[in-house]
């Protein structure tokens, strides 16, 4: 390699390793502007932003859905296996949502610990299968319709 | 024998050779596309079970898959023919950095509004601020940005060396698209595992047509390029003699 050609080969790594280290570091000090949701174990933590709205996922406890008599109201507890914050919500689910599912809601947490969500989105997870392939795991002691619980609690 | 190997790529790289090479490689690419293309998507959307949760519209990922992966591939392409086009100054490789940068564009607005239109139905909506869609979008802005400052400055090799620049900095958003759903809480679900030997995140019935349309997406892609390079050299040689012979050759 002639020496202009590795000068301007050297250039162009120094480039790609300060911008790369830039966004690194810039990246981990908006870290939590970055993150899309707080998990149950943070908000128990009080890490979530007090008397405002955020984003709250985690995974639907089985169990936990109750639906008011004559109206639209539901209440749900999200859990991220750690711990475990009541949500209610007034409107229309998304159609995914179910027991076991992985939610993302967006709201405000009411002084009693309960989160009250004006908006509740579904986060799919990443496997598809068919309802015979879910119907043989299940056979096999292996239920592939609960979300994994690791995916709602990043650090 | 590295100078063997410089004479060499400076040889396939001038324009006649490179051209009469492109003819000859490009309807193999275009055509094993199309057939891959055609058969992948009958695969996927005709003989693939349906999802137990999405039914039919988990389909859409035998577009969006193909699409996303391609949007990073044709980036990372751009970008390593910049770098080249930059340090060693190969007019060919500056010529293919241009050329696939709409095709990349075309591929990430496809990514986005496929990712859209599934994500309303799935989630309940069909555009978040969080990181991969955000990243995802940042590149599309990456791609038009390099197509435009290309096109704003008038002298070809500063051209070539300003975008390739703005390319090579743009390197940054590919992990960072990769790994947001790994790195950060986001709304958008993790990667697709693919494993031959192992269990994988889509059942082998669905797995196939999937793998099938990423590489007829990844032959089109070839495709395009060498079809849109061949034009551009054409344009930029027109008064070359070795047009001239082509164009009597070909009349």
């Amino acid at each position: 390699m002639t020496p202009v050609r590795r000068k301007r080969l050297t250039y162009v790594l120094l480039l790609l390793a300060g911008v790369g280290a830039s966004v690194f570091f810039a990246t981990q000090a908006m870290k939590e502007n970055i993150m899309f949701f707080y998990s149950p174990t943070q908000v128990e933590a009080g890490e979530s932003p007090a008397g405002a709205r955020f984003r709250l996922g985690g995974l639907v406890q089985t169990g936990s859905v109750v639906r008011e008599e004559g109206s639209i109201e539901v209440r749900f507890v999200l859990t991220d296996t750690k711990a475990e914050i009541p949500v209610s919500f007034s409107g229309i689910l998304p159609d995914l949502f179910r027991e076991g599912q992985g939610i993302v809601a967006h709201g405000r947490l009411r002084a009693d610990g309960v989160f009250m969500a004006d908006e509740v989105l579904a986060k799919h997870d990443e496997n598809y299968m068919s309802p015979e392939v879910v119907e043989a795991l299940k056979a096999a002691g292996h239920d592939p319709t609960k979300g994994n619980p690791e995916e709602y609690g990043r650090q | 024998m590295a100078s063997r190997f410089w004479t060499w790529l400076h040889k396939k790289g001038s324009p006649p050779v490179f051209y009469d090479m492109a003819d000859r490689w490009a309807p193999w690419l275009g055509w094993l596309s199309l057939i891959a293309i055609a058969v992948g998507l009958f695969g996927g959307l005709v003989l693939a079970p349906t999802d137990y949760q999405q039914g039919d519209s988990y389909r859409i990922i035998y577009i969006h898959v193909p699409s996303a992966w391609m949007s990073m591939f044709v980036y990372m392409f751009m970008a390593s023919m910049a770098a080249v086009g930059i340090v060693w100054r190969l007019k060919i490789a500056d010529a293919m950095a241009l050329t696939a940068a709409p095709i990349g564009a075309m591929f990430t607005a496809v990514a986005l509004t496929s990712g859209a239109i599934w994500g309303k139905p799935t989630w309940g909506t069909y555009w978040v601020w969080d990181a991969r869609l955000t990243s995802e979008l940042i590149l599309l802005f990456l791609y038009l940005g390099y197509i435009a400052l290309y096109n704003a400055i008038e002298d070809e090799r500063t051209a070539a060396r300003a975008a390739g620049i703005l390319a090579l900095v743009g390197v940054v958003n590919i992990p960072i698209i990769h790994f947001s759903v790994e790195w950060w809480h986001s709304l958008h679900q993790g990667p697709i595992e693919i494993n031959l030997t192992e269990k994988s995140s889509l059942q082998p019935s669905m797995l196939w047509p999937l793998l099938t349309t990423m590489a007829g997406f990844q032959m089109l892609f070839f495709w395009a390029l060498l079809r849109r390079t061949q034009t551009l050299v054409l344009t930029k040689e027109i008064a070359a003699k070795w047009v001239k012979r082509l164009m009597e050759s070909k009349a």
